[in-house]
């Protein structure tokens, strides 16, 4: 293989010959095969590689992957309702502008000094979900929602010491999917029943189950089908009689105008941070957040990085650092820590810092007010129409709602796939996941649908069901 | 004109130092960040003003208290904030050995903010999405050759999310040959990444940390006694935290496949092995990469980033389910997989970090990454001799040992004469726009610095990192008042840590700090 490479390449500095030459003679080598020597020859590969060539140039790159980046529509071509763990809303401006710097794009794991800002940022995301939450203690942002949930029953098996979980029975079921293989073994995760006309969790069942084994409770507001829960403040101290924890999962964008789950006795407070201005990127946008009161027992579990103010040598100046590291595994610990800690999501917190101090606390109300308003009048504009009935539940939706079309004699395979015609993309499909409800979809409503969007799909539904 | 000399044997710099309010001291009453479209008069004619429609009892009755501040304030604090973080294509990055921070090329980012990616909803009928699902299935097609594996999963957003991936593919292997409760160990080495022991921990295996020989590679004689019939895997790093490759390590894997267990690779080493050496000639059943390190996907403060798994055949099937397939028409997500673990992470992981990774391949090809692989071997090997030739600054082991990709250093004899740590030391480095790691808890290696230069300095990149070490160095012997009160030159002066650790004390979020620092 000498001789083979690419040189002079702009990527790679010390690519060229000469430079080359004079390092290896600096270090007593022949060529840049002497290097490598401590690999037996029996691993080496010994042939080229067997890729794609290369392009020639970044212009050529560029051309070559925008070609098959155009076989995609978007949601921008397409007008969409779909949402079910990943949500269509405005972008700001402001959020594209500072998530994109290379200073925070390209930063990593410096200290509290060259990466003042990236902690900074970090702990004013915090701060605000903490406000936001109404919580005290927020992490340093994990993988998505399912992560967080799977961590904070985690937690509340570690605290109680028990081995099982209970889970609102209207759960996403690949959400249910993180959590289990997150939580096995150790922690056994049964799901439980739902009131088949207000989706509300089963108390019947809850008190059933509620066993001195119950290490947490864990139910959504709103919930995977859109509904909001309102039997918390009954939830909560039905789990807290029993031992058990009270978590629950929440979509940040409802907070505005919604209580937080600390008012109605949620111990964790988890969910996803995806709505707080980050676009969709195909499921790539999701981030997680896990929230506790401020006590010990709880901070402690966290196996997240959690960054605290404190101050420096210098009067008026804010420092920062790690609350309690060593609980992590990066500190002594190894497996000895809780769980584990790496890269996750830390550029999303950031994101999400900034959508929320740009919307304030009039932006976040007047954003869920509008999404309210424009859900509502989709469910009514829905209903109007022959067979279908706007929304399954006898409860109130915040921005997802369930369609029921089993009296259109249309499947939603059958009506999704005529909206795709007419260049809409219509909610999830539920009939696979929810069996019991025959034909039914999961649609989203949220501030970026306009009267003129929603009234384009009623009439499009209006065509497809009634043809 | 006068002529401008410059001859400083070390730059001179000053971090950029705004001393920014917290966010929550910005703005005032009515301030506006942004406006919020509303809903259209029709709408509020029919169903009211939104509110009275929530359910009693569960309208916010908490007070809101985000901060009100105007957009050019917002944006202000937070550019201001960025000057204030030393990104990877903004400094001389060696110092975070092992998170390989490479050049992360800026076109890469540009393709990956294309509404055609952007704006995609996860959920999206696949005949939409055509074009992202063929950059993935390209992607794993090249992945496939270049570690040997026969499929990849993109699913994983981490490395540590891949490492428990991998556990839990072996958890799932074990249980369906009826072996889940015989195998109940996983040993690793002492020089993985912590992640390598916490993740399989935390799919309920006890760890064996194997320790390193004399040589500093993995004890084969202890690494023997410990395989067993309870051994679940191996999961280890090669090379390890140190640089030092095992050239035994199919030895090794030979007695884990011999003895019925999977061996697992954390590949987030990777950098100086392109088509030099791959997974599957070492024995491993299962590997994974780190696209945002090796692959120059940026490392965006801590994620999104990408642990991309890839098996053998055989465990095709364990993997987290969706997989991006091919029927030699169309490109589709296969939900089939019959023994798959399930999901680690909603949807399809992180697309976007998949695409820049496919455009940072197709701008080397394979010619580049074999440049990639020799150049950062060859600017680890060349600053490992020029830092050493400063006396003080030692590696441990054996200094005949060739390192690959990245090297752990001791200063121990420099911190027994001068009475500073690599912590010191460190805080100091700030001082020249640079940044210094020492490594991951506990120190097996006493005041250790990990260095991985990688493809990207230069000749020029690595002298002056060179010599600024050096001349800090010299500093500790001379100048210790200099390195006592470091950082001098930085955004902020020492933090006073001692809160940390106190839960009295501690501030996690700004409101516990006002409750807790309220004057009386």
């Amino acid at each position: 293989m000498k001789d083979y490479g690419f040189k002079n390449h702009p990527y790679i500095p010390n690519s060229g010959p000469e430079v080359q030459k004079k390092m290896l003679d600096y270090l007593g080598l022949e060529s840049l095969e002497d290097l490598h020597a401590e690999i037996p020859e029996e691993l080496k590969l010994n042939r080229p590689l067997d890729l794609p060539k290369p392009y020639g140039s970044e212009y050529e790159l560029r051309r070559a992957v925008e070609k098959l980046l155009s076989k995609n529509s978007t949601t921008k071509e397409y007008l969409s309702f779909l949402g079910a763990g990943c949500w269509q809303h405005y972008v700001p401006a402001i959020c594209d502008e500072v998530n994109s710097r290379s200073e925070f794009l390209t930063a990593y794991a410096g200290e509290p000094y060259n990466d003042h800002g990236r902690f900074q940022t970090l702990f004013e995301y915090e701060s605000l979900v903490a406000e936001l939450l109404d919580m005290e203690v927020v992490n340093v942002p994990t993988f998505d929602w399912g992560q967080a949930a799977a961590t904070s029953i985690r937690m509340a098996s570690r605290m109680t010491g028990r081995g099982e979980a209970l889970v609102v029975g209207t759960i996403d079921p690949d959400r249910l999917m993180i959590i289990e293989n997150y939580c096995d073994p150790g922690v056994k995760i049964n799901k439980l029943a739902y009131d088949e006309k207000t989706g509300m969790m089963d108390l019947g069942d809850l008190k059933a189950n509620l066993s001195s084994n119950t290490a947490a409770v864990y139910f959504e507001n709103p919930s995977f089908l859109g509904f909001l829960e309102t039997n918390g403040s009954e939830i909560s101290r039905l789990a807290h009689e029993a031992g058990a924890i009270s978590i629950v999962g929440v979509d940040p964008s409802s907070l505005g105008v919604i209580e937080p789950p600390s008012a109605y006795g949620a111990d964790i407070v988890c969910g996803d941070l995806q709505p707080l201005g980050m676009h969709m990127n195909y499921g790539g946008g999701q981030s997680g957040f896990i929230s506790t009161r401020n006590e010990e027992r709880f901070v402690m579990e966290f196996p997240s990085r959690l960054f605290g103010v404190a101050p420096t040598v210098v009067e008026g100046e804010y420092g920062f650092g790690d609350v309690a590291y060593e609980r992590t595994s990066f500190g002594n610990l190894r497996e000895k820590g809780k769980e584990y800690v790496g890269t996750q999501t830390a550029l999303l917190g950031i994101t999400a810092g900034v959508y929320l101090s740009t919307m304030g606390p009039k932006g976040m109300e007047e954003l869920g007010q509008n999404i309210i308003q424009k859900s509502q009048y989709t469910i009514k504009a829905l209903s109007g129409l022959k067979g279908v009935v706007g929304s399954r539940f006898d409860a109130f939706s915040f921005k997802e709602f369930v369609v029921d079309f089993n009296g259109t004699g249309k499947t939603v395979e059958e009506v999704n796939k005529a909206l795709l015609l007419k260049g809409i993309f219509g909610g999830k499909d539920l009939s696979k996941a929810f069996p019991e409800m025959g034909q039914c979809a999961l649609y989203c409503v949220t501030e970026i649908h306009m009267k003129e969007d929603i009234d384009r799909l009623v009439s499009a539904i209006k065509e497809i069901v009634e043809e | 004109m006068k002529r401008i000399i410059r001859k400083n044997r070390v730059r001179s710099f000053h971090q950029a130092r705004w001393n920014e309010p917290i966010i929550f001291e910005l703005g005032s009453a009515g301030e506006r960040g942004i406006l919020v479209p509303k809903a259209e008069e029709e709408i509020v004619e029919k169903v009211g003003n939104g509110f009275d429609s929530i359910p009693k009892g569960m309208g916010r009755s908490v007070p809101l208290k985000l901060p009100e501040i105007n957009q050019k304030r917002v944006l202000m604090h937070y550019l201001r904030l960025s000057q204030e973080t030393l990104g990877g294509n903004i400094n001389i990055e060696i110092g975070q050995g092992t998170c390989t921070v490479k050049y992360n090329p800026v076109v890469n980012d540009k393709l990956a903010a294309s509404e055609k990616m952007s704006e995609l909803h996860p959920l999206q009928d696949t005949s939409t999405t055509q074009g992202i699902l063929e950059i993935i299935h390209r992607t794993d097609l090249m992945m496939r050759e270049i570690s040997g594996m026969d499929h990849f999963s993109f699913q994983a957003a981490g490395g540590s999310q891949a490492t428990m991936t991998m556990a839990s593919i072996v958890r799932m292997y074990h249980r369906l040959r009826g072996e889940e409760e015989q195998r109940d160990e996983i040993i690793t080495t002492v020089y993985s990444h912590p992640s390598d022991a916490a993740a399989p921990a935390l799919k309920g295996y006890k760890i064996i940390t194997i320790m390193a020989d004399e040589n500093g590679r993995p004890d084969y004689e202890a690494f023997k006694a410990a395989v067993s019939e309870r051994t679940a895997a191996f999961v280890v790093a090669n090379p390890e935290d140190t640089g030092i490759f095992n050239p035994r390590i199919k030895e090794f894997t030979d007695l884990v496949t011999a003895a019925g267990g999977l061996n697992c690779y954390d590949q987030a080493n990777a950098n100086g092995l392109y088509g030099v050496a791959r997974a599957r000639e070492a024995g491993f059943h299962m590997c994974y990469f780190n696209l945002h390190k090796s692959f120059g996907t940026p490392h965006g403060c801590g994620g999104p980033g990408s642990g991309a798994v890839g098996v053998i055949s055989e465990l095709r099937d364990f993997l987290p389910k969706p997989l991006v397939e091919f029927d030699g028409e169309k490109y589709f997500l296969d939900y089939d997989i019959k023994n798959s673990i399930g999901k680690v992470r909603a949807f399809i992981g992180t697309p976007q970090v998949v695409l820049k990774a496919y455009s940072w391949i197709m701008s080397l090809g394979a010619e580049g990454l074999y440049e990639v692989a020799k150049v950062a071997s060859l600017n680890n090997v060349y600053l490992i001799k020029r830092l050493l030739k400063y006396k003080g600054l030692e590696l441990p082991y054996r200094e005949d040992v060739q390192r690959i990709e990245q090297a752990r250093y001791t200063m121990e004899k420099i911190a027994k004469d001068t009475g500073f740590s690599s912590g010191d030391i460190a805080r100091r480095v700030m001082d020249f726009g640079m940044h210094i790691w020492s490594s991951h808890h506990p120190f097996y290696i006493p005041d250790p610095l990990t260095l991985e230069p990688t493809e990207t300095p230069s000749m020029e990149d690595l002298e002056e990192y060179v010599e600024t070490l050096h001349h800090i160095f010299d500093e500790a012997y001379n100048n210790p008042e200099i390195i006592k009160s470091a950082p001098n030159n930085s955004t902020i002066h020492m933090v006073d840590e001692s809160s940390m650790d106190d839960p009295d004390q501690w501030c996690p979020t700004w409101r516990v700090y006002e409750q807790k620092t309220k004057e009386e």
